[in-house]
């Protein structure tokens, strides 16, 4: 089976390039480029096409999927109206999948499981990082304020965090909140 | 009550974004979240499962959709239309100096004469012009098949036409990979700026008065849904109102390029919003009334002769041949009725009739009303070809 995952993001087609290759007599092409995508799709002559929802050339497959007479077999999205459930997770999952007519149900599924799987992976992967470099750039807001107390009140280090932490207390605040407050406004009072 | 609306940056997305950003939603009680995204395939995967509760969408494609064109059948419904027109046809600078007059835009029967010596010149030089549309059921496609087809250029057969997305038009024809594109602003004008297109006809000069994108919802979703989905109507016909009002022009073009929205540039939004395109770069900017047309003569009511039109061009270019059956499921897909019930009451005017004879009005018409008054100008097809409803086989028969 030959299968084409078509993502602008080289990191997740080589997640999901790597989730498939346990997948036997299985071979996998992965197509990053815009331009020329369609003439590839051809030469490539794909049986199962895998591309994530955000991608614009969507619409340019689609069609060329819908009036192409040079793919001997025509592609359709998903194989049928029974492969709802498949077809929901996968839209959540943010991955749109195109399957020649013909090819074993059971075994699409299957495929398409491995391939939503990979895709929520990938968005873990994508949010863990997000959230890692959040709590970084919040660590150093809360440094800087704690630097702004200790200049402008004298106050030692552990005062300074001590306040902090009780203004977020009685406002209901998260403390990082409190501390990007306090820069702010040391910013708007002209500070370098 | 909660509603999510999916669309594609494009200024023609304005009203429902408007609609939420002004307060208009949220004084019916409606809480209105918007989504986008950046192909229509993913607008309406996101409608049909559930993701969004209504989208912003090209007409063709809610009839298509529920006739099961491309995918398996699922009926969708639209009680509102977003806007008519708002469209160019942007050629290649070489190709426009052939067939255009410069510094304003072209007649198209003329623009269209001159198109097919070129047309016929490539043709027996092996290499077809080709066109760049948004999507295979746009209303770009058939108004720039419509325009081709009547000047003497076969579709299909003497120019190539295929699928582009709105972003990357400027650089399809930059590239050479098109000739030209029939899109939405801002892209005529983006490509404009770059000087990789000049702008020659507006889709308004083709239909005076054409259908373009829809508000489109799952026909159980709007039966779910119908208190949420009127109080929606009642709130884009406040936006369109807001919309076309010159005061506002500044403030709307800038809440519709914040990076939320279109993500773009508010000089450009603003020329679309106020009928004013800059045709080629280093030109003088041309005001071409009636280049969006978002809300005067009712332009939002989804008259159901709309949607029999754009099934006979369906028709026409997909080769399937007219049937009666699926004739009557696409003119449902539009839902006066909806419309009629959501603004009952209201200062806003309720045509009489659901459906009209498109393109025969050529002067102003005053018409039979429900409710209020109104005044329809032109609406004209450029050939001034007129469609009845009532028969559409022979319609069929008599176009080219």
């Amino acid at each position: 089976m030959r299968i084409a995952i078509v993502d602008e993001s080289a990191a997740r087609a080589s997640i999901i390039r790597e989730g498939l290759a346990t997948v036997e007599d299985c071979e996998i092409f992965v197509v990053t480029e815009r331009r020329g995508l369609v003439a590839r799709i051809g030469e490539i002559e794909p049986d199962i096409v895998l591309m994530d929802l955000g991608n614009p050339s969507r619409d340019v497959l689609e069609e060329y999927f819908a009036v192409s007479r040079v793919l001997a077999r025509p592609i359709a999205m998903f194989v049928d109206e029974s492969d709802d459930e498949s077809i929901a997770a996968s839209i959540d999952a943010g991955v749109s999948a195109y399957v020649v007519d013909g090819l074993a149900a059971s075994r699409i599924r299957s495929l398409l499981d491995l391939a939503v799987r990979r895709f929520n992976a990938f968005a873990r992967l994508q949010s863990d990082l997000a959230e890692a470099r959040g709590q970084l750039a919040e660590r150093e807001t809360i440094d800087k304020a704690k630097r702004i107390l200790m200049d402008s009140r004298g106050l030692p280090e552990p005062k300074a965090y001590a306040e902090m932490r009780s203004a977020a207390m009685s406002q209901g605040r998260r403390i990082a909140e409190i501390a990007d407050a306090i820069v702010t406004a040391h910013k708007l009072m002209g500070a370098k | 009550m909660e509603l999510t609306v999916g669309f594609l940056p494009l200024v023609d997305a304005c009203l429902p974004i408007l609609a939420r950003e002004h307060g208009f939603a949220e004084d019916e009680g409606l809480s209105l979240r918007l989504m986008k995204d950046v192909s229509w395939a993913t607008v309406l995967d996101r409608l049909l499962y559930g993701h969004s509760d209504a989208a912003h969408m090209v007409a063709p494609l809610a009839i298509a959709t529920t006739l099961g064109r491309g995918r398996p059948a699922q009926p969708l419904s639209v009680p509102f239309v977003l806007g008519l027109n708002g469209n160019a046809i942007t050629m290649r600078p070489d190709l426009a100096a052939r067939v255009a007059p410069e510094g304003q835009l072209g007649d198209p029967a003329k623009v269209g004469a001159a198109l097919r010596e070129v047309v016929a010149e490539l043709l027996a030089q092996g290499r077809p012009l080709r066109f760049g549309v948004v999507h295979r059921y746009s209303s770009h496609n058939y108004m720039l098949r419509y325009w081709l087809a009547a000047c003497g250029i076969r579709p299909d057969r003497d120019v190539e036409i295929s699928t582009v997305p709105p972003p990357f038009c400027a650089d399809a024809l930059d590239a050479g990979d098109v000739d030209a594109i029939c899109v939405g602003e801002p892209w005529n004008s983006v490509a404009v700026e770059r000087g990789a297109g000049r702008i020659v006809l507006s889709t308004a000069q083709i239909w005076r008065r054409g259908v373009e994108k829809v508000l489109t919802l799952r026909e159980s979703v709007l039966d779910e849904k119908r208190d949420a989905v009127e109080r929606l109507v009642r709130a884009m016909c406040r936006a369109g109102r807001h919309f076309v009002d010159p005061e506002n022009w500044d403030a709307n073009a800038d809440i519709l390029a914040r990076s939320e929205y279109l993500d773009g540039d508010p000089v450009l939004i603003k020329r679309a919003i106020s009928d004013r395109l800059l045709l080629s770069r280093g030109g003088e900017i041309v005001h071409y009334p009636d280049f969006m047309f978002q809300y005067r003569e009712a332009a939002n009511f989804p008259w159901v002769s709309q949607a029999e039109w754009l099934y006979t061009q369906m028709v026409r270019w997909d080769g399937t041949g007219f049937d009666a059956a699926n004739a009557s499921k696409a003119a449902r897909v539009f839902r006066p009725d909806v419309y009629r019930s959501a603004l009952i009451g209201t200062g806003e005017p309720l045509p009489g009739a659901s459906s009209k004879v498109e393109g025969s009005l050529r002067q102003k018409t005053t018409v039979g009303m429900q409710q209020g008054t109104m005044t329809l100008e032109s609406n004209r097809f450029f050939d001034g070809v007129v469609f009845d409803p009532a028969t559409q086989r022979d319609y069929l028969a008599k176009l080219p």
